[in-house]
């Protein structure tokens, strides 16, 4: 693709008043308009929610976009999510990227409307640069082995082996120690039902 | 417990460990060591007669020491599988002389003392890691005298001396002189919400509850008994939990706000006496006892280090296992296919563990009801054309997913994907540029330093933080509304071992005034030891920039843990006022001199590249070091 094709799309997240109380979110995204290959760039109240996405998924058709930026939260929050909107609407989910304004940004700067504004457009420009060059990856898919592995016997282990079991999995249960039990073999009674420990 | 022994679909591995785990997501390859217990287990009909000629006595672990056992014996009546162990340290050998009478009575013969370890393979899916706690040793809080005073014991121990299965058998009786204790205290918060030198400074969750359930079960022994309980705060939070506190408060046991400062002992009656400021009567009192129970917290596995070695786990600040989200993937391991149950991920009781246990399952069966399972696309690649076959990439790979790159018959390197974990290590190690990481390439790294700094660069801090650790104490620091100057710009990268020698001279070429690297602690790191590369490379990068006289303090490293929000927001304070002090001169010498130093290396590289092709094309060697 040449870089005259590129075409991205911004889309700057209020996040309530988590990101639009503390920095200037129209100011942001009418910034991101000036950037390089910029089709669009909108604000929505919460980007994350199922109008946000339909937004999202909106733009990428009706501006044949083929790259997204969110101007959110941490992609360890949200990134699955907007991976899966971008996919839903025909793009390769990683033509995203996120550029954290919230987490880095607007949490981190409370008192400071300038400060946290300047950041935000700064964070959103390196988003777009790296957006501008990213390419399309397939996962690839492996077979899956029905069979787990349970490390420890006490409660928790047990209950994990049962349950596995009982739905028909096949299970492997590690223990240590010469008898499985754990430290909950060694307790008298347990609370709440003060009833005996094994 | 016995549905775990006969179920037909549980193969159950007592005395073993897991000792080696391979693979990745969906089809982990696990090696087990089964220890040998000298008991065929498969024969052993638990009749009991080998224990009764066991001439050996030592101290019983299941009872906290308070009986013995033989050196061939049942951990515990209940025990499953239900079979005998031979302890080998404990037993006296199978030599005629020596002893060997548990053999000569065993009807079933299955007494075997040259038994060996046994390694079993086995291949699976997923991995539940439950490898539960362990308990807090009083011994290092001399100040409650556990070591000195022996009516001073633990709950654990409390647990053996008030059970019917105990050596008592139930009949609550006090170490020195085996009589009933009339006044029994119970200290809480002994190793738990400790700001001093000694014990762990989060709350132990469950000790609370345990020392109400016990002073019920006193009370239910012997209602005469007086019993107090010294503690911080009480809580009892859960679903049924507050009806057993005033059930204990309504049965007589008092509470006493305060914690003791010392415990002591007279020597004649060995009974014990409490000084306790009791911060709601405001009033400092002395309390007399006939035994003391320390009700101790909960703290990681000691062991814990194994496990989180073979599967590449890590653990937060006080130890126990890191989850992947601690509100939306509490029981999820960062490492694809592994999640938790119970106490390895933090101190919980029964419930809570049956719980996380069934959520644990829940999540592993999204995975293990598909057939085929996507992996990480973000993976490294190689340009063979671009190879020399050096062979770092193979030094430096943390999970021996390069193979290839063989200098002497001229084989350039190949990244099996499967085994590739992303970190990217290899990329910014090659010297050539052969290897590059899917995602995370060169060019998409250096176009955003590029966005970053082609404006007001004296403004601002780069910096390349990790995306399991350091980026994410980032997100904590916001998430816990820490505030710090605003000249911050972040860079993520999977692990730091990415961050290229290259990006950073790259930064400072554009003009940036401070360019710090972070990263996992080295226990902690996602991918194995990956970040022992970064320092490395920071240490070179530091010797190079004061051979080209940069202050080498304009590049930090620090390594900073997801649960690390403050010590992140510290950082961006402390980094932020270094970069005031860098001036304007000072950015400008560095952009020239490493422009200089840039471009003589290219040309010295494209010299030799030169002078490297062209013999090569009449070597025979030739097709096989540059494959097409």
């Amino acid at each position: 693709m040449s870089e005259n094709d590129l075409r991205v799309g911004v889309f700057v997240c209020e996040c309530g008043s988590n990101i639009a109380g503390s920095l200037d979110c129209e100011a942001v995204a009418e910034y991101a308009k000036t950037l390089p290959n910029v089709a669009c760039s909108i604000v929505n109240k919460y980007t994350c929610a199922e109008p946000g996405q339909q937004e999202i998924k909106k733009y990428i058709k009706e501006h044949n976009l083929n790259r997204v930026v969110v101007a959110s939260c941490s992609p360890l929050m949200h990134e699955p999510t907007f991976r899966n909107c971008v996919e839903e609407a025909g793009l390769n989910p990683y033509l995203l990227e996120m550029a954290n304004i919230r987490e880095h940004c607007s949490w981190a700067h409370l008192n400071d409307w300038d400060g946290a504004t300047a950041k935000a457009k700064d964070i959103v420009k390196v988003s777009v640069a790296r957006v501008r060059l990213l390419e399309e990856q397939i996962e690839s898919k492996v077979p899956m082995t029905k069979e787990v592995l349970v490390i420890g016997g006490g409660v928790a282990g047990i209950q994990s082996a049962l349950d596995l079991a009982d739905a028909g999995y096949k299970v492997n249960l590690v223990e240590k120690e010469a008898s499985i039990g754990g430290l909950m073999a060694t307790l008298d009674k347990t609370y709440p039902t003060m009833d005996c420990s094994i | 417990m016995m549905d775990v022994g006969r179920h037909p679909n549980i193969n159950l591995y007592t005395y073993s460990e897991v000792i080696e785990v391979n693979g990745y997501i969906g089809n982990f390859n696990v090696k087990v060591r089964k220890k040998a217990r000298f008991v065929d287990e498969t024969v052993c009909n638990a009749c009991g007669e080998c224990e009764k000629v066991c001439p050996v006595a030592v101290a019983d672990e299941f009872q906290q020491g308070f009986s013995s056992r033989k050196a061939i014996y049942m951990p515990f009546p209940q025990a499953v599988p239900s079979v005998y162990i031979l302890n080998n340290d404990d037993c006296l050998g199978h030599n005629p002389i020596a002893c060997g009478k548990c053999a000569d009575v065993c009807e079933q013969e299955c007494i075997d003392f040259d038994m060996k370890d046994e390694i079993i393979e086995i291949n699976v899916g997923a991995v539940i890691v439950a490898t539960g706690m362990d308990v807090y040793d009083p011994t290092e809080m001399d100040e409650y005298g556990y070591t000195k005073h022996e009516n001073v014991i633990t709950s654990m121990e409390f647990e053996r001396l008030i059970s019917a299965g105990g050596p008592t058998e139930g009949h609550l009786i006090r170490p020195t002189d085996r009589e009933v204790p009339k006044k029994i205290a119970f200290i809480q918060c002994v190793g738990s919400r400790s700001h001093s030198t000694t014990g762990n400074p989060y709350c132990s969750n469950i000790c609370c509850m345990n020392t109400i359930k016990d002073s019920l079960l006193i009370k239910d022994h012997h209602p005469e008994t007086e019993i107090s309980v010294f503690y911080i705060d009480i809580r009892a939070f859960g679903k049924g939990f507050e009806d057993l506190y005033i059930r204990s408060k309504n049965a007589g046991v008092q509470y006493i706000r305060g914690l003791p400062g010392e415990v002591f002992e007279d020597p004649k009656t060995k009974n014990l006496t409490l000084i306790v400021e009791d911060t709601v009567a405001n009033t400092v009192k002395d309390y007399n006892f006939d035994m003391v129970v320390l009700s101790v917290g909960v703290i990681p596995r000691r062991d814990g280090g194994a496990i989180q070695k073979l599967l590449t786990l890590s653990r937060t600040e006080d130890g126990f296992f890191m989850e992947s989200h601690p509100k939306l993937k509490p029981v999820d391991a960062p490492t694809g296919g592994v999640f938790f149950a119970g106490c390895a991920e933090f101190p919980k009781d029964v419930k809570d563990s049956v719980t996380q246990a069934s959520a644990a399952v829940a999540r592993a069966e999204v995975l293990l009801n598909s057939d085929m399972i996507s992996i990480e696309a973000i993976t490294s690649e190689c340009f063979t054309d671009l190879c020399t076959s050096c062979g770092i990439c193979i030094n430096v790979c943390p999970f021996n997913a390069i193979r290839g790159s063989d200098a002497k018959t001229g084989t350039p390197a190949e990244v099996i994907e499967a085994l590739c974990k992303g970190c990217g290590t290899c990329a910014a190690e090659c010297n050539f540029d052969a290897l590059s990481m899917k995602h995370f390439e060169d060019a998409q790294i250096i176009t955003m330093i590029d966005a970053m700094l082609d404006e007001n660069p004296m403004d601002k801090v780069t910096v390349f933080a990790c995306n399991w650790c350091s980026y994410a104490g980032a997100d904590l620091a916001g998430l816990s509304r820490l505030q710090y100057p605003t000249s911050q710009r972040i860079i993520r990268t999977m692990c730091s071992g990415r961050v290229d020698s290259a990006f950073v001279l790259h930064a400072f070429e554009k003009g940036a005034p401070i360019v710090l690297v972070s990263g996992c602690h080295f226990a902690d790191c996602h991918y194995i030891d990956a970040n022992r590369w970064t320092q490395k490379r920071v240490e070179k990068l530091w010797d190079k920039l004061e051979r080209l006289g940069i202050r080498p303090e304009r590049l930090q490293m620090e390594w900073i843990s997801a649960a690390e929000g403050q010590k992140w927001a510290r950082t961006m304070t402390e980094i932020d006022e270094m970069r005031k002090n860098v001036t304007k001169e000072e950015v400008e010498h560095t952009k020239k001199v490493l422009k200089e130093d840039r471009e003589k290396a290219e040309a010295k590289r494209a010299k030799k590249q030169s002078k490297k092709i062209a013999p090569k094309t009449n070597s025979p060697g030739a097709e096989i070091s540059v494959p097409a």
